[in-house]
């Protein structure tokens, strides 16, 4: 059978799955449709935190974005992992024993603040829009490459889906369906990848091929690819070309952000327990790191595949995989010196091949020269990445409108029904804004991406932190620090990514620190704001310190 | 707060800052600060500081986690039966 009919067929199947979900668990109450109830297995709860977190970013671009990157490419894999031990450790436990729905009602409630709770509410629909149209597009874009339709169509169709799951189902519909979607996901990144591993390398395991020895000449997999990369005057592959504290603020600002993502805190108060929240925060990165740390892996073998197959080789030998993917125009060459042959060089003048990053993980199994039911499967798992966290952010705000904005400030009488009504609306109204930015992707899309991180490190975690740790933390220094985190944030990226307020280059980087890892810079502001005002202003009331100390408790 | 529960408090504090600490140390130390130097150490077809940036941090986190559950539990138990009369 031909691939098209395959990915028909595979992504069919999964449809059915997600929607036959959605109907069985259909979300009777307010409870419910925020966080299911509270009664979620935390085992469950660990894969849908898994693929609720895992986008199509991680699914289909980190692993190529990696294989270019080398030793830095770290900053992802261990600033989107070191995260859940700040949550497992510092948070979720914490936000569990405290047992309401959101991120902003914890903020709320804890500065005894209606503005804390607003700076609050602003923040997560900031973060989770900023989040979603990349997931739309990411949709859209899996949609026309494997299914031949156009990208809106595939859009529409993921709408559809997400629309139908997480207005009817709400929390509960989500978490069952991300459960099927990680099993999904996994499945289709793991396949391909064992396969290769065992071409290259022959252990089938991909973490122990990436330190094996290949299978050609018998020299080491990363040593042999050193060998290429200096050979072509890219800097050595296990050697990073950024500055060493630049990684690591980034890293750190990923870690921080990850902890501070609110559509991440609130799948901890889905599980009966606090101990099965920190049991789950444990199992969530068991099923993250079965892919993060076969990321780096694949990378390894992506890289070396890909350079013994073009470099220096002609054009006319190029094998199917290489013409096909260059009518999408994710690969290009130019024969700048018409000697017919391929010159992949790290020099710009004479680099002939320009790949995109994408094609790392979506062209694998047709480079491994896998069966076509595998690379159905690939594109399977990458609706299945970009469908999970579209959802859980779509609920982050439905509940942020429903509950923090309408319950919470404008409306506290209103019944369970209405709520429910509106909480429904509200995911509705999303859906179609979140498809609304896929299909018209603003420019800037990867320039927030760094700013959503940053502001999730630069205004929630400090105040949350400080919230359980620091019983002497008050509302005026909570807000100030938030507000203080949020503008710096804000303006460093306006000046660095957007050219505003005199703009700059790197040579003008504070203390060499890129936009992207800034979020750690304004989350030590944060800090720093929030202890020197509470010092000086009333300490919190009687009622608050109680609290604190019934969240400590088990 | 009762004796019990400061005590429970304090224990909990002490968890989480030797685990914070060597959280610390295997990715910002071993897999940034330190990774050059490291990196003169081979293990298989690794550079020591290249393995801990890219595969061991991350088992190391895991492994983190899953102490702290373990420890916590342990605390948990002993809280609630001192708690007993």
């Amino acid at each position: 059978m031909d691939v098209q009919v395959w990915t028909y067929i595979i992504v069919g199947i999964t449809f059915v799955i997600y929607i036959g979900i959605a109907i069985w668990s259909r979300a009777g109450s307010t409870g419910e449709f925020y966080v299911a109830g509270g009664g979620v297995h935390p085992l469950a709860n660990g894969m849908a935190t898994a693929a609720d977190w895992m986008s199509a970013a991680s699914f289909i671009s980190m692993a190529g974005l990696i294989s270019f990157m080398g030793y830095d490419g770290a900053v992802y894999l261990m600033g989107w992992t070191g995260g859940y031990v700040l949550l497992a450790l510092l948070l979720a436990p914490y936000l569990r024993k405290f047992g309401k729905f959101t991120v902003p009602d914890f903020i709320g409630d804890r500065y005894y603040s209606n503005v804390a709770r607003s700076v609050a509410v602003i923040c997560a629909l900031f973060v989770s829009f900023t989040y979603v149209s990349g997931q739309m597009r990411g949709v859209g874009v899996v949609f026309s490459r494997f299914l031949e339709v156009e990208i809106n169509t595939g859009i529409i169709i993921g709408m559809g889906i997400v629309f139908f799951y997480a207005v009817m189902g709400g929390m509960k519909g989500i978490t069952y369906t991300q459960v099927a979607q990680y099993c999904v996901l996994i499945f289709a990144f793991m396949v391909p990848i064992f396969f290769i591993s065992i071409q290259l390398t022959g252990h089938w395991l991909p973490q122990l091929g990436f330190g094996g020895k290949l299978l050609e000449n018998g020299t080491y997999l990363l040593d042999h690819l050193d060998g290429l990369h200096e050979q072509l005057g890219f800097t050595a592959y296990t050697d990073g070309s950024k500055s060493m504290q630049d990684v690591f603020f980034i890293t750190a600002a990923l870690m921080i952000g990850t902890a501070g993502l609110p559509h991440v805190i609130v799948r901890f108060f889905t599980v009966p327990r606090v101990k099965d929240a920190r049991l789950s925060a444990g199992y969530a990165l068991v099923f993250i790191a079965i892919l993060y740390t076969t990321a780096p892996a694949l990378a390894a073998f992506a890289r070396t595949n890909l350079i013994q197959t073009v470099s220096g080789q002609s054009y006319q030998d190029m094998p199917e995989w290489f013409t096909k993917w260059e009518v999408t125009g994710l690969i290009s060459f130019e024969d700048k010196n018409q000697d017919g042959k391929i010159q992949y060089l790290a020099d710009p003048d004479q680099n002939e091949l320009i790949i995109d990053q994408d094609i790392m993980v979506l062209a694998n199994p047709e480079i491994a020269q896998l069966p076509n039911w595998v690379i159905a499967l690939v594109a399977a798992g990458g609706l299945a990445a970009a469908l999970s966290t579209a959802a859980g952010l779509l609920l982050v705000i439905s509940t942020s409108v429903a509950h923090d904005l309408i319950k919470k400030q404008i409306n506290p009488k209103i019944s369970e029904r209405g709520e429910l009504m509106i909480a429904r609306i509200a995911a509705a109204f999303a859906v179609v804004v979140a498809g609304y930015f896929g299909i018209n992707p603003p420019d800037f899309v990867a320039a927030v991406v760094a700013l959503a991180f940053g502001l999730a490190a630069a205004s929630f975690f400090p105040a949350i932190v400080l919230g359980i740790f620091y019983s002497r933390m008050n509302k005026e220094g909570a807000i100030a620090g938030m507000l203080v985190g949020l503008i710096s944030m804000l303006l460093y990226i306006l000046k660095f990514k957007f050219g505003f307020l005199g703009g700059g280059g790197p040579q003008d980087w504070w203390f060499g620190i890129s936009p992207e890892g800034f979020g750690t810079a304004a989350m030590i502001i944060n800090f720093a704001v929030s202890l020197i005002v509470s010092r000086f202003t009333p300490p919190p009331p009687d009622y608050i310190q109680e609290m604190i100390s019934n969240i400590r408790k088990p | 707060m009762t004796n019990t529960g400061s005590n429970y408090w304090k224990k909990n504090k002490r968890y989480l800052l030797i685990l914070l600490v060597i959280w610390f140390f295997v990715s910002y130390g071993c897999g940034i600060l330190f990774a050059p130097m490291l990196d003169q150490i081979r293990v298989g077809g690794f550079k020591l500081g290249f393995w801990f940036a890219q595969q061991g941090s991350i088992y190391v986190f895991v492994a983190i986690i899953f102490v702290y559950v373990v420890l916590m539990n342990k605390l948990d138990k002993s809280y609630k039966e001192e708690e007993k009369p």
